[in-house]
């Protein structure tokens, strides 16, 4: 059976269909979660998809943070749910405090939508792990006007120790991109942060679209290896059982 | 009970960047202007709150201003009482 994968849908979210076609594409049941529903239905993960959430009014991501599925997603955190959110679903559990650091407007102040490279910096955790093991950089579209990725110095140092940081903007040779370099980080994140893994390694977020790089008519399949690390990951924790997903949810 | 209006300062904090100031200054040498330096782009949140007394309505305001208005990671923010029509406000509700 395939395993359930919930999409939450906020008003405002426009990559939900993307992300659902992804899930399901890697063999996954996704299903829509609305914003209003206090309960995830019993799925194994949860997508925070891209778009902006409530109209990313105030700054991006924090009125989505005080809905009622976010109540309820950040229990299925607290217990090990595994839970991904891609561009303004980073945005969100950043506000929420479910991943470390804050999304700032991009350096050059203008929304940015176009291709990056980016490279896992991990490929043992639930979200990297079916990714070629080979370091080819992976080519996936960015469209964000605050994709700038901060936090303090000693947050950066933590990360960085704890191999918490997921992915790293790169240059063509896969090289991390320099901090100045405005064609490989365009939007100016620190230490080319692209995304980051929360402590307990079961929540994490990317600024690329990984769902808009997963069929080959898309241009890129460099995302797929991601949405079925996480398909996978999903149902082998959904098979052990290992997260009371009905009593998280409520 | 009555109703208190405060503003809400919300800046980025000191050390974060802050491309819109920075695109703000920029754009003053086209004006024909110098010697602005430091700018900084905010925002500023007016509201009014129905409370007991004012130090009342000032702790509602703390609270939100905490957990909604500013980010503490990278924004700090600044709560000043301000003249409040407060007819006014209950009218265009």
């Amino acid at each position: 059976m395939p395993v359930r994968i919930g999409v939450v849908v906020f008003p405002g979210s426009n990559c939900d269909r993307d992300t659902l076609r992804a899930l399901a594409n890697a063999g996954a049941e996704p299903v829509a979660l609305w914003h209003e529903q206090a309960s995830l239905d019993g799925v194994a993960a949860v997508v925070l998809p891209g778009g902006f959430a409530y109209g990313d009014y105030l700054r991006a991501g924090v009125i989505a943070r005080f809905s009622p599925v976010m109540r309820a997603v950040a229990a299925f955190a607290a217990a090990g749910g595994l839970v991904l959110g891609i561009c303004n679903g980073f945005q969100v559990l950043a506000e929420a405090g479910l991943v470390p650091g804050a999304l700032l407007r991009n350096r050059r102040v203008r929304f940015l939508g176009r291709d990056v490279l980016v490279a896992a910096q991990r490929l043992d955790t639930p979200f990297t792990h079916a990714l070629a093991a080979a370091g080819r950089p992976l080519r996936m579209p960015i469209a964000h006007g605050e994709g700038c990725y901060f936090a303090d110095d000693a947050t950066l140092d933590d990360l960085e120790r704890d191999d918490r940081v997921l992915f790293r903007y790169v240059d063509a040779e896969g090289e991390q991109a320099a901090d100045e370099d405005r064609e490989a980080n365009p939007n100016g994140s620190l230490r080319a942060i692209a995304g980051v893994v929360a402590p307990g390694g079961n929540v994490a977020g990317l600024m690329p679209h990984p769902e808009r790089a997963a069929e080959s008519i898309l241009g890129s399949e460099d995302g797929a290896g991601i949405i079925r690390s996480l398909v996978d990951s999903a149902a082998s924790a959904a098979s052990r059982g290992s997260v009371a997903v009905g009593a998280a949810s409520r | 009970m009555s109703t208190h209006r405060f503003a809400v300062n919300v800046t980025p904090k000191p050390g974060i960047l802050d491309p819109q100031g920075r695109a703000v200054e920029g754009s003053l040498g086209h004006l024909g202007i110098d010697g602005v330096s430091a700018v900084r782009v905010g925002r500023r949140v007016e509201l009014s709150v129905d409370a007991a007394d004012a130090e009342v309505a000032r702790a509602v305001v703390e609270r939100l201003s905490s957990e909604l208005l500013a980010n503490p990671l990278i924004e700090a923010y600044a709560i000043e009482p301000i003249a409040g029509a407060s007819s006014t406000v209950s009218e265009a509700r």
